[in-house]
């Protein structure tokens, strides 16, 4: 059935509608990754956004229990080049778009994806949407008008769980440390719509992981005892989130504290630091960061719209050098810098314990790299122990 | 870390002549090294012997040595240049080998030599199967379980432990070859034979076989910070049981899950570590069983290879270029990425499309040989596509590889089809998509060929109908490596059928040039093309013109989007290439450097109103058509040789006679001399004419009077359509008869006098003004006695023009790109026609016999060299034996030589005979032939023929008691003596000569290498001693 994505500034693509054929809204934007589809569809940090993929097939080996992100998709739509509903793939439990429309989810294939990549780069990400041809064009924009923009949305609240969750360490048989050093330690996240893998990377290396609604309090955080905080990935614009940027900052400095994405954005604030959001994101499985405390380059998975500002309040970096911030804690050193466009990707509190990444080191989907991280983290948890 | 600035000179290792496993890939990753090396302002000092390339044009080095790439030869440069390092990561394993050599005989250490890109031990432990294995194991990664056998009873006692079927491979061999895959114990016992013999260290390894698992690559770059990036995944079609080279491939991978990939690229990231190479980019290959999800490591190579050729071009990732700078000490977020030019090049491509890469094969030229795809590599050059979809990608690649004769299955049964597309052939996708076309479901050709079901279904769908989107538009998109996330600086383009219209193509105001490219390298249309392509693309810029380049052939520096200023990466065919056409709107079009190829398409691009530049479609088709050309010679009062064409088997029985015997015989429009043989009375033709001509009902015979023991010269020359100008002359070493492509060649002419040049030159240069040529012009003669004949004129870039260029100094292709685009021969500044030059170059031909046991190892006149090498010293004899030890058949010093001929050749094989007594080597015959040498008082001892019993002469070739043979031909074809003599001859690697001008030829050049090696001299120095060189650039 034919179709089109329209987007806010009136760009229109047409193609072919596949999964559940409704109309659909989102703010429009683009993964350069080639695999990992399914992870990304599942990745809460995609709430309330349009997915277009680069890779032009998507669906090629179907999907399965083992590749999902959280419970459920979480992406508004999916806009593809060449859709491929196949479930005879090994290891495939369900045709991708078959999936797709059992879980409700419009997507679009037969899209020039590269033409709309192209106009998103130069002119940034936008609303837009994702249309059945029964849409008439004009109402079609007045739904695109009637989705609010990401920025100042504050999505954390859609995508977090209503109660918490406590999970144990995983055994030798899911992966996990074979012989674990003593009783592990118990960390503490805010559930602003963490993905599986992270929450996998922890427990198999002996962490008690517990998983707490962002609607609680630092109180009820500081209660729990926890040997170190979670800043977990998750969507939307981090300006929105000062009622966790709040939490964070009761929690910052009495146990080491990690973030990653959203979790990194909300820890920089929490210490003062600024957020803006990038022209289109970074989206995909290819970004090279380096490592300015080893000097070492890692090919990261990457999914965030929004990054943190320099000292100078400056959006890149001119040199490779671990500039430092003064926050309300202390001094802070740029650890990781983004070696496509100099963005900040990691840095540390110098003055107490925490780090954090832009970046998403977990993989899922991507590249392994950047694992040593969760080891430097459970590290760093025990020597403050 | 900056580059070094402790090494000044660099010695770089070509590849040498191209052949089955080891093609064009070598010159483009060379020349991008060389390239990129000067710009650091390193001295450059380059060894290839093959002078059809790129690299050994003298502008690419500092020194420039065509000669052998053998030790010897190489350790002479070494001391006369005297470089710092070696680099030998870019000229394939030939340099690879090499190197490993000249570190264990001490030439390196004894000269200060240090080995960059990859060490001693590196080599070793990637390219010695025992220590890889171990090297693995050590990093934790399964291998198949193996065994090394050195002899045929260690393989049989390893057999049980490993269990049938096994796969046998020989260590140190190019392209896998001499392998192969033995089911029962006869076959392991005769694969194991053939392996030992075919290794240089005569070892085999044993592996467990992963028949029918997928086979994937990555090819894998690695800094000296330990950064490791993966610049692409391919994935091969056809699983794990035909030669990747032989595969149909696409990049990147679309079967793996991101789980599995991340897997792979854990494992490729943990082989280069292991491996230890320290800078530079290398190729893992590895086995994935899709059911179990179990990954096995294959092989890695620790240099740059055909497939990183295929990733640089379907990534727009130039690794050759970066290995270099990481070679001299750069990093790789220290080198820019080339495309985007604001990104560095420490990051992983990321492509928006499909690539399929077909092979080319070249069994039709090879009778008496199964057409079955193994893991010993058989094609002889590839093309690949880029389409939005691998639908579109894999439809572009299957026309791209322009076959002769379509593959016809409408007469076969779907039951053939079904049971041929289990065995892996050259045309086993046609046959897929035939089956698929007739209903025939994936899931049963999956279970029969152990294709993914993926590709298979999405082939059911291209069999079904072209994959084009509703309403679709051609439009043309870049190669940016990052899927559109940065501006793309560098314009590679391909087109793509897609719903909107955004074209890409991004051009200023100057006016544009197209060159047309030659397509997939094929027996008959080699490098050369590409050359003169490339050559004119350089010529195009200096003019101040936008050059652009389209061709499909990935293996070709004319593919290099730094070649030109626009690349098009598309099929030379007549639409795809008016779709260029429609967005460049060029003010002309060369369709005269790229063979036959874009030759083809002249018609039809004149006709839509493309401007073609230089000789017109009319003069093309003058010199085409026999019976206009014929008349355009009795016009210019030439001689040709008696000719006929007939259009039927009676019709050309009949013409026999009246043209005369011996003919030659062939059918009309063939490329290379294909189906073309000499045929000496009525049976022979009636025969030669039941074998081809009923095939083809209608189509036209041609039959020549062939002139027997007549010299065969090719002329290369320049026309301005009022002047013309001969560029090279060359004197065939091996009689007419002997394809020109296949014989060997002496520039200038060793035995023709100066009456005899001088006609040559004046029929040239009327041929050039009859026919109007403006630009390049070859022309072949035939002397015979003290007559001059003309065989044929091609008004176009001829196979000879690199040869000539690098034996002149003359950049012939050049200069004719220059005359297309308006200038005059008498503004060319040139020479004079036959200056004295005081070297002499030998061209000599490299046949794949050693690849296709079973086909007569025989010169005729149909084709079959894949590529070519060249001999320079101050004498021919000298200049012959450096071309003959190039191309792989060093001479022997001294020893047994074998002769046996023909009647008509047995007064004239006492004097071979005799001059080789006089060297010292014992001669050996078969009694026909050893009377006639006994008859002139030279010793000979008379040895059986294959019937008189043993010890016969096979014996005594295949005991290793034969050290030369010379056998000139009574018939071709399976179960003649002949055949069997050059077929052992072939399979114990002893130099085996076809003629008996080669014989004396050969005789001369041992007595030459008596005497010493010649000095070696780099092109630069032999340019610059002859007379009036150096003003065209």
């Amino acid at each position: 059935m034919s179709g089109y994505v329209l987007l806010e500034d009136g760009t229109r693509f047409d193609g072919d509608v596949c999964g559940a054929v409704r109309p659909v809204t989102g703010e429009v934007v683009f993964n350069t990754a080639m695999s990992g589809y399914q992870e990304s569809v599942t990745d809460p940090s995609y709430a309330g956004q349009i997915i277009t993929f680069t890779a032009p097939h998507v669906g090629n080996y179907g999907v399965s229990a083992q590749a999902m992100e959280s419970d459920r998709v979480h992406a508004r739509a999916a806009i593809m080049r060449a859709a491929v509903n196949r479930e005879d793939a090994p290891g495939a439990e369900r045709a991708w778009l078959d999936w797709l429309q059992d879980c409700d989810i419009p997507a679009i294939t037969g899209v020039d994806t590269r033409a709309l990549v192209r106009h998103i780069r130069d002119a940034g990400a936008m609303r837009g949407g994702v249309f059945p041809d029964s849409v008439p064009e004009a109402e079609a924009r007045a739904l695109v008008e009637a989705e609010p923009p990401m920025d100042g949305r504050d999505l954390a609240r859609e995508v977090t769980p209503a109660e918490a969750v406590l999970l144990d360490p995983l055994g030798a048989e899911a992966g996990g440390d074979p012989a674990p050093s003593g009783v592990g330690p118990r960390i503490v996240a805010i559930d602003t719509g963490i993905k599986t893998s992270i929450v996998t990377n922890l427990r198999q290396r002996g962490a008690f992981v517990e998983l707490h609604p962002c609607s609680a309090t630092a109180d009820e955080l500081l209660a729990r005892d926890a040997d170190a905080y979670f800043l977990a990935n998750g969507p939307g614009d981090p300006a929105a989130l000062d009622h966790i940027v709040g939490t964070v900052r009761e929690l910052v400095g009495k146990r080491p504290v990690f973030g990653i994405c959203l979790g990194h954005q909300l820890l920089c604030r929490a210490v003062g630091l600024e957020t803006f959001k990038l022209p289109f994101g970074h989206r995909g499985a290819n970004h090279p960061v380096k490592d300015l405390t080893t000097g070492r380059i890692e090919i990261t998975s990457q999914n965030h719209g929004f990054a943190v500002l320099g000292p100078g309040g400056e959006r890149t970096m001119d040199a490779d050098d671990p500039v430092r911030w003064d926050t309300d804690f202390g001094a802070a050193e740029l650890t990781h810098l983004n070696l496509y466009d100099r963005t900040v990707e990691g840095l540390t509190l110098l003055d107490v314990p925490g780090s954090t990444v832009q970046y998403h080191p977990e993989a899922g989907p991507g590249p392994h790299d950047a694992l040593y991280l969760f080891d430097r983290f459970l590290d760093s948890i025990r020597a403050a122990a | 870390m900056p580059r070094r600035d402790d090494i000044q000179r660099i010695m770089v290792l070509g590849s040498g002549p191209i052949v089955i496993g080891q093609a064009a890939e070598f010159d483009y990753s060379g020349t991008q090294a060389c390239k990129v090396l000067r710009e650091e302002g390193y001295e450059i000092v380059l060894v290839n012997s093959n002078p059809a390339t790129i690299m050994t044009d003298p502008e690419f080095a500092d020194a420039t040595y065509v000669e052998p790439l053998l030790p010897g030869p190489v350790a002479q440069v070494i001391e006369k240049e005297r470089p710092d390092a070696l680099l030998p990561t870019l000229g394939g394993g030939t340099a690879l080998n090499l190197a490993r050599i000249l570190h264990e005989d001490g030439t390196l250490e004894r000269h200060g030599v240090e080995l960059i890109g990859a060490d001693y031990d590196a080599i070793a432990r990637a390219e010695d199967r025992d220590l890889f294995r171990e090297t693995m194991a050590g990093a934790g990664l399964r291998v198949p379980r193996s065994a090394i056998a050195t002899t045929l009873e260690e393989a049989e006692a390893a057999r049980d432990g490993i269990g049938l079927p096994i796969i046998v491979r020989p260590a140190f061999t190019l392209g896998g070859w001499g392998g192969g895959v033995a089911s029962t114990p006869d076959e392991f016992r005769t694969v194991v034979a053939r392996g030992l013999d075919a290794s240089p260290i005569g070892q085999v390894l044993l592996d467990e076989s992963v028949l029918g698992w997928g086979e994937f690559e990555l090819e894998v770059m690695r800094d000296r910070n330990d950064n490791v990036v993966i610049v692409c995944s391919i994935e091969n079609l056809d699983p794990m049981g035909v030669h990747t080279g032989d595969s149909v491939c696409v990049a990147p991978q679309q079967t793996l899950s991101d789980r599995l990939y991340q897997e792979l690229r854990d494992q490729a990231i943990k082989v280069i570590r292991a491996v230890g190479v320290e800078t530079g980019g290398s190729n893992v290959q590895f086995a994935v069983n899709p059911a179990t999800e179990e990954v096995m490591v294959i092989e890695m190579n620790p240099r740059v290879s055909r497939s990183s050729a295929l990733a640089s071009k379907a990534t727009g990732f130039p690794i050759a270029k970066i290995a270099a700078r990481l070679a001299v000490g750069y990093a790789l977020e220290e080198i820019d990425n080339d495309i985007t030019k604001r990104t560095p090049a420490s990051f992983e491509p990321t492509i928006d499309y499909a690539v399929v890469k077909w092979p080319r094969f070249a069994f039709e030229k090879f009778p008496g040989i199964d057409p079955v795809l193994t893991t010993h590599m058989k094609s002889v050059g590839e093309v690949m596509a880029i389409g939005r979809t691998f639908q579109q990608a894999f439809a572009k690649a299957m026309r791209s590889r322009e076959l002769d004769a379509p593959a016809r299955l409408d007469d076969v049964s779907t039951e053939e089809l079904l049971d041929r597309a289990a065995v892996p052939g050259p045309d086993r996708f046609d046959i897929v998509l035939e089956a698929l076309c007739r209903g025939a479901s994936p899931a049963d050709l999956h279970a029969r060929t152990g294709i993914d079901p993926w590709f298979l279904e999405e082939l059911a769908e291209l069999a079904a109908g072209p994959d084009t989107p509703p309403a679709a538009n051609r439009t043309f998109k870049a190669v940016d490596t990052c899927a559109a996330e940065f501006e793309a600086e560098t314009p590679y383009y391909y087109s793509s059928w897609e719903r909107s219209t955004a074209s890409e193509v991004r051009r200023g105001e100057r006016p544009s040039v197209v060159i047309l490219g030659a397509g997939p390298n094929r027996i008959g249309q080699g490098i050369e093309f590409d050359y003169c392509c490339v050559h004119a693309a350089m010529e195009v810029r200096a003019s101040g013109r936008d050059a652009v380049m389209v061709n499909c052939n990935p293996e070709t520096v004319s593919t290099d989007y730094d070649t030109s200023d626009r690349l098009y990466f598309e099929p030379l065919t007549l639409e795809d290439v008016l779709g260029v056409l429609e967005v460049e709107e060029p003010e002309g079009v060369i369709v005269t450097f790229g063979g036959q190829t874009p030759l083809k398409l002249a018609a039809g691009l004149e006709a839509a109103g493309a401007p073609l530049l230089g000789t017109s479609v009319e003069s093309i088709d003058l010199a085409e058509d026999r019976g206009r050309f014929s008349g355009l010679l009795a016009q210019l009062g030439l001689q040709a040789p008696a000719y006929a064409t007939a259009h039927s088997v009676e019709e050309a029985l009949g013409c026999a006679g009246q043209v005369g015997f011996p003919l030659l015989v062939r059918p009309s429009y063939v490329l290379g001399g294909r189906a073309m043989e000499i045929v000496y009375d009525l049976d022979g033709l009636a025969d030669y004419l039941t074998r081809h001509a009923t095939a083809d009902p209608g189509r036209e015979i041609f039959l020549d009077r062939f002139l027997e023991n007549a010299i065969e010269v090719d002329v290369d020359a320049l026309c301005d359509g009022t002047t013309a100008w001969v560029g090279g002359v060359m004197q065939h070493v091996e009689e007419a008869g002997i394809h020109s492509g296949d014989s060997a060649c002496v520039l200038p002419p060793h035995s023709l006098g100066e009456e005899m040049l001088q006609a040559i030159s004046q029929q040239t240069r009327a041929i050039a003004l009859g026919l109007g040529v403006v630009g390049l012009l070859n022309v072949q003669f035939a002397v015979h006695g003290d007559q001059l004949y003309v065989i044929e004129a091609n008004p176009r870039a001829s196979r000879t023009v690199p040869f000539v260029s690098k034996a002149t100094g003359l950049p012939l292709a050049k200069l004719a790109c220059r005359i297309m685009l308006g200038a005059r021969i008498e503004d060319l500044d040139l020479p004079p026609e036959h200056r004295a030059l005081d070297h002499v170059s030998v061209k000599e031909a490299v046949l794949p016999f050693d690849r296709f046991a079973g086909t007569d190892p025989l010169m005729g006149p149909e084709m079959r060299s894949t590529g070519e090498v060249m001999g320079v010293a101050p004498d021919f004899p000298a200049a012959f034996a450096k071309a003959q030890a190039a191309a792989g058949a060093g001479l022997p010093a001294s020893g047994t030589v074998f002769i046996t001929v023909t009647d008509t050749d047995k007064p004239a094989a006492s004097t071979v005979a005799a001059q080789f007594h006089d060297l010292g080597f014992r001669v050996v015959a078969t009694s026909g032939t050893a009377q006639a040498i006994a008859r002139m008082g030279v010793p000979v001892t008379t040895l059986n023929k294959l019937g008189e019993g043993s010890p016969h002469v096979v014996d005594w070739i295949e005991r290793g008691d034969v050290d030369l043979v010379i056998n000139t031909p009574v018939g071709t074809g399976a179960r003649t003596d002949g055949y069997e003599i050059r077929s052992a001859a072939v399979s114990r690697g002893i130099p085996c000569i076809t003629t008996l001008s080669g014989g004396i030829a050969a005789a001369r050049a041992i007595a030459a290498a008596r005497m010493g090696d010649p000095e070696v001299l780099s092109l630069q120095e032999i340019h610059a001693r002859v007379d009036g060189v150096g003003a065209p650039a």
